[in-house]
Order: C-alpha cells, then sequence, then structure tokens
C-alpha cells in the first residue's frame, strides 16, 4: 500500500535526532511491549510479514504521531483481537471471560535463549527454485501500486537498475502478509544509481541497494 | 502506557498466554546479553585476521556463527567493507529492521522519519547530522534493508592502531561505525 511508512525519498521530517548514551528501552513499559510482542508471537498466529502490515494499516496521522512501541503495543491489542486469542471486551475489562480456559504458554521462561540466540533454519536455499534474473543483469522494479503490503518501495518503481547479489530463495511479504502463501522466490540486491532514482541533483557516484523479490522486477 | 501495558500483560498472564518470566527473560537478553559490543568483537577480529575477514565478507553468517552471535534477525547477515574510496550506510525505509544479534536493538533516531526518509535521497546530507563529512571521490553506498538479510558495515581500521591488540580494538568500535553513519577514531 502506499502508505506513509514507505517514506524513502520524503522530505519535510526534520533533522535526524540523535540522543546521547541511548539505553535500550526508555520507560519500563517499551519493554514489556517488545517482550509482550516478541512472547505472542510464538503462537504462530501470526507472521513477520503479517505483523508489519498491521502497523502499516495505523492511520497515516497516527503512524507519524505514535513513538515506536506505541505503534508496536496497538499492532499487538490488533492481532490478538484479530486473531481471535483475546476478545474486544476482555481487553476493556482487563479481565478473562467467564469460563475461559486457563492456557499454557507458547514461550516459556526456559525457551527464551533458545528462541531469541539460537540460529532459526535459513530458508534462502532451495535448488527447486530457479532464479528469474541473473547477477550483473539490467532490471526493472515493477510499477505496481497494491493496497496491501508489498516490500517494494515506491521510490524504485519504475526504476532500473542492475542485479548486484542474488541472496538465494526467501519468503514473498507480499502474499505472506495476506495468507496467500508462501510463494518462494529468489531475492537480489538491486543497485541504482542515486541519478536514476532522483536526478541530477544526486550525486553521479552514489547508489542505493535495495533488496528485491523476482516478483518485483521485470526484464529490461 | 504505563497503565495500559500492565493491564494488558496481566490479561495474557491470566489466560495463560505469556508466561511472565520469560518476559522478563526476554528484556534481560535485549538489555544486557545482546548489543553493540557483538559486533564490535566480529570487526575486531576481521581487522586482525585476514582470512576471517574473507570469510566475513563472503559467508556472513557462517563467519558471525563462528564467534557464537546466532539469533532472531541474523540468520541472513551480509558485511560490507568500508574503503577510502566507498562508504557504505544502512537504513530500513519500510520500517526497523536491523541486525539484532550483532547490534542490539536499534535506537530512536535509526526508527525514526528523517532517518528512513532522506537516508536514500540525501545520504550526505544524513551522514554531515551525524558529523561525517564526506569527500566528494568516496562512493557513498546506501542499503535499504527491505528484505530478510540485515547489514553490518565492517569500518575501516583507524590509523595508528597497529600495536592495539583485538580487545583493545574492539573496544574502539562503536554501534553507529557499523551502521555506517559515523568512522571509528584513532585512539
Amino acid at each position: 500500500m502506499n502508505g506513509v511508512h514507505d517514506m524513502g525519498g520524503m522530505q519535510g521530517m526534520g533533522p535526524v535526532e540523535i540522543e546521547k548514551d541511548e539505553p535500550v528501552f526508555h520507560r519500563e513499559w517499551e519493554a514489556r511491549v517488545y517482550a509482550l510482542n516478541f512472547a505472542a508471537r510464538a503462537w504462530r498466529k501470526w507472521n513477520i510479514d503479517t505483523g508489519r502490515h498491521e502497523i502499516e494499516q495505523l492511520p497515516a496521522a497516527d503512524y507519524l504521531r505514535m513513538s515506536y512501541y506505541e505503534k508496536w503495543f496497538a499492532r499487538l491489542v490488533s492481532l490478538l483481537v484479530k486473531t481471535g486469542m483475546v476478545t474486544r471486551e476482555e481487553i476493556e475489562s482487563g479481565n478473562p471471560a467467564p469460563g475461559s480456559p486457563k492456557l499454557t504458554p507458547a514461550l516459556t521462561v526456559e525457551q527464551v535463549p533458545a528462541a531469541a540466540l539460537n540460529r532459526v533454519i535459513p530458508s534462502s536455499h532451495d535448488p527447486a527454485i530457479e532464479p528469474r534474473f541473473h547477477v550483473g543483469q539490467r532490471v526493472r522494479a515493477r510499477n505496481i501500486n497494491p493496497t496491501g503490503h508489498t516490500r517494494l518501495p515506491r521510490y524504485a518503481r519504475g526504476k532500473t537498475g542492475y542485479v548486484d547479489r542474488d541472496h538465494g530463495v526467501h519468503i514473498f511479504p507480499d502474499t505472506s502478509a495476506h495468507g496467500l502463501g508462501e510463494k518462494r522466490q529468489h531475492v537480489y540486491s538491486v543497485k541504482f544509481a542515486a541519478r536514476e532514482l532522483w536526478g541530477d541533483q544526486a550525486s553521479a557516484r552514489d547508489s542505493v541497494y535495495i533488496d528485491l523479490w523476482d516478483d518485483h522486477l521485470e526484464r529490461v | 502506557m504505563t497503565l495500559r501495558v500492565k493491564a494488558l500483560e496481566s490479561l495474557l498472564v491470566e489466560k495463560g498466554l505469556v508466561d511472565p518470566a520469560a518476559l522478563d527473560a526476554l528484556v534481560d537478553t535485549y538489555e544486557n546479553k545482546v548489543g553493540p559490543r557483538n559486533g564490535a568483537q566480529v570487526v575486531a577480529r576481521a581487522w586482525v585476521d585476514p582470512a576471517y575477514k574473507q570469510r566475513l565478507l563472503t559467508n556472513a553468517p557462517e563467519a558471525i556463527a563462528e564467534l557464537g552471535y546466532l539469533g532472531t534477525q541474523g540468520d541472513h547477515m551480509v558485511v560490507v567493507e568500508n574503503t577510502r574510496s566507498v562508504h557504505n550506510f544502512v537504513v530500513c525505509t519500510l520500517c526497523s529492521c536491523y541486525p539484532w544479534p550483532v547490534l542490539g536493538l536499534p535506537p530512536v533516531w535509526y526508527k525514526s522519519a528523517p532517518y528512513r526518509s532522506r537516508s536514500v535521497i540525501d545520504p550526505r546530507g544524513v551522514l554531515r547530522e551525524f558529523g561525517l563529512e564526506l569527500p566528494e571521490d568516496v562512493e557513498v553506498r546506501v542499503w535499504d534493508s527491505t528484505a530478510e538479510l540485515r547489514y553490518l558495515v565492517l569500518p575501516e581500521r583507524p590509523a595508528g592502531t597497529e600495536e592495539l591488540t583485538e580487545q583493545e580494538l574492539a573496544a574502539l568500535v562503536t554501534r553507529d561505525s557499523m551502521i555506517g553513519v559515523a568512522k571509528v577514531k584513532s585512539p
């Protein structure tokens, strides 16, 4: 979707505000929101792409106004209700509905080190899925404007670049976010000259590398 | 927010959806166990061990795993090297993608609209806001983390560090230098 989250190339957002010796979390509630999101996802009722898309669907003015962990809190509440893990009434009352069963958490304290610090099996090797493009090939990012989730940023659409690296096979977020399947395919770093993206105001030496999937690209 | 988050946590605990001890352990992990000191060890090893550096640049996930830094948001690592003529830096214009096992959780500015919006259209201007003025003859490469690849910048080893040990070198390496918005300064 052409949402405000897709902000590459926008101007007018002000200077970058850098905080010296910044803590990992500024408030205790931020830490809890982070951990709650992590622990709730262990139920596998949604995936990383669904989670990202949920934040993108916040009203644009709210998206810009809210802090990062305020957005994570809103996303968590929304997904818990959408997936039926919690009802709106329970959120409002703060208590479980009468007679609802007590479950066993999907992520227990014993499982935390493995969940956070172990290798997840990479999905990037699948010889059965052929790449549609090769390193060095000239490609164009398709001009698509889906109303759902996509990882093809607006500023690259219709622009021409070169395949710099093939990163192997990955899940396709544009379908995965919507329960339409993993549609595994190759992901490439595509190198776009800064001038191709922004015109003559950009330096002729500079470039932007964007990770794009087969379905985002077309032959030139 | 404090009260709303507390209310949600107690509801989820009562329903048996989350384990409060697991939440404590997750917070402790990301506040104390994972952070840019991990990435600094990777960089220092690459500076002192050319064979390691080669492995890091060609197969970053395996090379980083050799030092034990594994975990979520780090399965598909890519390391890009800064030199006298090429300067890399990393952004996620669409959300906040960041290599947690080697850098920890991202700072607020990395997730902010000013950084995400302008890094791709005005990279030299953004770097200037971090106090880094790059000569015109340096090539700037911006890496927009739009997929599950996670980028770590291997900064240039500063001059005057030939005599330092690996641990002394690691102490010089900053988070910002591994995102690519700063250089590592000579001691």
